[in-house]
């Protein structure tokens, strides 16, 4: 590979993720402190009920698995190509992962159907929200190209995109893991980079704010203006 | 015992007129805003009917309210265990469709459509898309419907009633009906609250009023759904849930809330009460038969001198027990037993009582003689045009007894002064009616006063709302001088 591409390879996976982890970081950072009462999703199931469901469900669920499955081969690696060595089990793997893709990718579009079509819910779509679905639509196409024509993916992500996001991290990033990959999986990596970047300025933020604590409260939330205590602790010294 | 003041409050049916002055009132103060248009935090419903959310008592299909499930209680719609599964579509959540779509009218066209043979018509607009549209639905929307297939015939507290109380509700010159305002009734086990995986909706401990931090609402919905009497609802326009603040800004200046305030048939009453917060889970669990009864023995007698002390023990003013024990609501929901909550067997102990309207009696017994006083002097009541079990079905979790002895002593009353004032039934039988309602002469006199005769001090009670003990007044505004200046509260912290 001549010079100049490797620079471009530099600039790109070298030095665009950390502009875009920074973003990320500093943007959503600024955004809870300043702006706390926009943190969340702006719901419109309220204005349109009867498609919601066949877009955010399918939609939610295929994403979430598909994440988690990039999450264990980033943190497991080993544990993936153990799992692989047997063929069955790396073809149950990859087929569970494509139908969770093709899952999300059939919500996705019955979401952009949804919000195109009834006049209610384009009136609480912005501009961000338009171009966030871009993204994630390319994102979610490039994933099923790749796992339909670069197979077999969770064989080849642990050795070549596993050091590379760990190199990433140790903040000394070699891009040579990365150089000599297909064109759709570059664009997959830096189409990633690109989703991190924006979230921050998108609905995605309230992936951040999900519910943790509310399987373990108490039912009933009572918030005092007073410290009793204190007051009744005054009241008998005066 | 665990002592807490709520606010608390009585609606007088047999008073409400049905004029929406309350609605209006709430309206131009609170939810004029967009993506609020279609909110109504005081409604006035029209009964029988399907009210608004229209069918929002039917709870097979909204899920609101709690339900006892071996022993335990736990939310008809998202529990705990369920919210995971649907935190991405709220399968019970009530949509626009189910309220009305908010519209104004293009006024413009009145004056600027050209000339024609037809007159220029103002042709309405949705409110939020601002596109013509056909009006399908409105706010009180089956206002005075009684009768209507569509509407009165569809209530839902109708399921328990025979064919012969439904037909006779809804035959031509039979007809009868009530209106039924309503507001959150800051309920003292909110299902709103607990439903809600932000934390974001409270009861504030000093007066009870339920509320929803605006910053903390993550636009999950679910207190939308699980409020069995859909008070909670959603600004499409910020994502977030609103409801009912019952007026606090007002009430802590002591001014009643602007729908009590405004009300043209004085129906509303407003005052402190003394509860047991100990009790809370134990009396929700109780069942159907025993809920009533439960809730008001949660209510506390603000004259016993070892609640007084508890409550001081807790922190409760001075100030506020006196406007406990001056409470007209006690006096309406503990003493008298005039005032019932409605659709106790929803299980949120809501803090809003209705004394239950009186209704026409039966005009055609008798080849439409009239039946005059009889020996059993309440013959009417269980004969009325409204039936009994309606009632009970509204404000008796399915119990009539609850309903028939605040009828027989709202009638004892009315007849008692009846021979005091117009003499057309005699004293000894007044006195009898009484003695069979369970009310002495002095309470039918206290009744008669706080009914007809109150004034605005008389129906609104109002404690001071001691915002000088606030948390704020126990910080030192010195205490962070040297490092960010006089009146900070917190350090100047940098970073995370
Ligand atoms: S009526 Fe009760 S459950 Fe409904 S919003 Fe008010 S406090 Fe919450
Ligand atoms: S203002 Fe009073 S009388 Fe009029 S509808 Fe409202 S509650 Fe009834």
């Amino acid at each position: 590979m001549d010079s100049s591409g490797l620079l471009f390879d530099q600039i790109l996976f070298g030095v665009f993720p950390y502009v875009a982890l920074f973003t990320f970081f500093f943007v959503t950072i600024q955004r809870y402190r300043v702006q706390k009462f926009t943190f969340s999703s702006l719901s419109s199931q309220f204005l349109e009920n009867k498609t919601h469901f066949w877009g955010m469900v399918p939609f939610h669920y295929g994403l979430i698995a598909v994440l988690t499955g990039h999450t264990v081969m980033m943190l497991f690696p080993k544990l993936v190509l153990n799992w692989n060595s047997v063929p069955v089990r790396l073809y149950v793997l990859e087929a569970t992962m494509f139908a969770f893709a093709a899952l999300s990718f059939i919500g996705v579009i019955a979401l952009i159907r949804r919000r195109l079509k009834h006049s209610k819910v384009r009136m609480v779509t912005s501009k961000a929200d338009w171009v966030l679905l871009f993204f994630l639509v390319l994102q979610i196409v490039i994933g099923l190209y790749m796992a339909l024509f670069n197979r077999w993916g969770s064989s080849w992500f642990p050795g070549a995109m596993t050091p590379y996001l760990w190199s990433l991290a140790e903040f000394s990033p070699n891009v040579s893991y990365i150089s000599a990959l297909p064109l759709m999986v570059k664009l997959h990596v830096i189409n990633a980079f690109v989703l991190i970047g924006i979230f921050p300025f998108t609905r995605l933020v309230h992936v951040l704010v999900v519910p943790n604590h509310f399987l373990f409260r108490r039912h009933q939330v009572v918030r005092w203006y007073k410290n009793r205590k204190l007051i009744a602790g005054e009241r008998d010294r005066s | 015992m665990n002592v807490r003041s709520q606010i608390a409050m009585t609606f007088h049916l047999d008073k409400c007129i049905g004029c929406h002055t309350c609605s209006i009132a709430c309206k131009n103060i609170w939810t004029d805003r967009k993506g609020t248009e279609y909110m109504w935090w005081n409604n006035v419903e029209t009964k029988p009917g399907t009210g608004y959310p229209a069918l929002w008592e039917d709870q097979d299909k909204f899920k609101g309210g709690w339900e006892k499930s071996k022993g335990k209680l736990r939310l008809k719609s998202t529990g705990k265990g369920r919210i995971v599964a649907n935190i991405f579509h709220n399968p019970s959540q009530p949509s626009m469709d189910d309220y009305y779509e908010p519209w104004t009218y293009d006024y413009q066209n009145l004056f600027n459509a050209p000339e024609g043979d037809d007159q220029p018509t103002a042709v309405p607009i949705s409110m939020v898309t601002g596109e013509y549209m056909d009006i399908e639905s409105g706010p009180n929307w089956d206002d005075d419907l009684s009768g209507t297939p569509a509407y009165a015939r569809n209530d839902p507290n109708l399921s328990t009633l025979t064919d012969q109380q439904r037909q006779q509700l809804t035959a031509i010159e039979q007809m009868v009906f009530f209106y039924f305002p309503r507001i959150c009734n800051h309920c003292l086990n909110p299902a709103c609250v607990a439903s809600c995986p932000s934390g974001a909706l409270y009861k504030r401990g000093e007066d009870g009023i339920v509320l929803v931090d605006q910053k903390r609402c993550r636009a999950w919905r679910s207190c939308i759904a699980a409020c069995p009497y859909k008070k909670v609802f959603y600004n499409w326009s910020t994502g977030k849930s609103e409801k009912c603040i019952l007026c606090y800004p007002r009430i802590e200046t002591g001014q009643a809330p602007a729908c009590f305030h405004s009300c043209v048939g004085r129906i509303r009453y407003l005052g402190v009460l003394l509860y047991d917060a100990d009790r809370i889970e134990e009396v929700a669990r109780l069942s159907d038969e025993a809920l009533i009864e439960g809730h008001r023995s949660m209510i506390l007698d603000p004259n016993d001198e070892k609640v007084i002390a508890a409550a001081k023990e807790n922190g409760i003013q001075e100030s506020i027990i006196k406007a406990a024990q001056e409470s007209p609501v006690y006096q309406f929901v503990k003493v008298w037993k005039l005032a019932l909550p409605p659709h106790i067997e929803y299980r949120t102990l809501p803090m809003l009582f209705y004394v239950p309207p009186m209704s026409p009696v039966m005009a055609t017994r008798k080849n439409g003689a009239l039946k005059s006083v009889t020996d059993d002097f309440f013959h009417d009541i269980e004969e009325s045009r409204v039936p009994l079990e309606f009632l009970g079905n509204l404000f008796g979790a399915g119990q009539t007894a609850p309903v028939l002895y605040a009828l027989k002593k709202q009638k004892a009353v009315r007849w008692y002064r009846r021979a005091v004032t117009v003499g057309d039934v005699t004293m000894e039988t007044a006195k009898k009616m009484l003695a069979a309602a369970d009310c002495s002469v002095e309470e039918a006199e206290a009744i008669y006063q706080l009914t007809s005769l109150c004034t605005v001090d008389d129906r609104f009670v109002i404690p001071p709302s001691h915002r000088e003990e606030a948390l704020e007044a126990f910080q030192d505004p010195m205490q962070r001088k040297q490092e960010a200046g006089f009146g900070f509260i917190s350090g100047p912290h940098r970073g995370l």
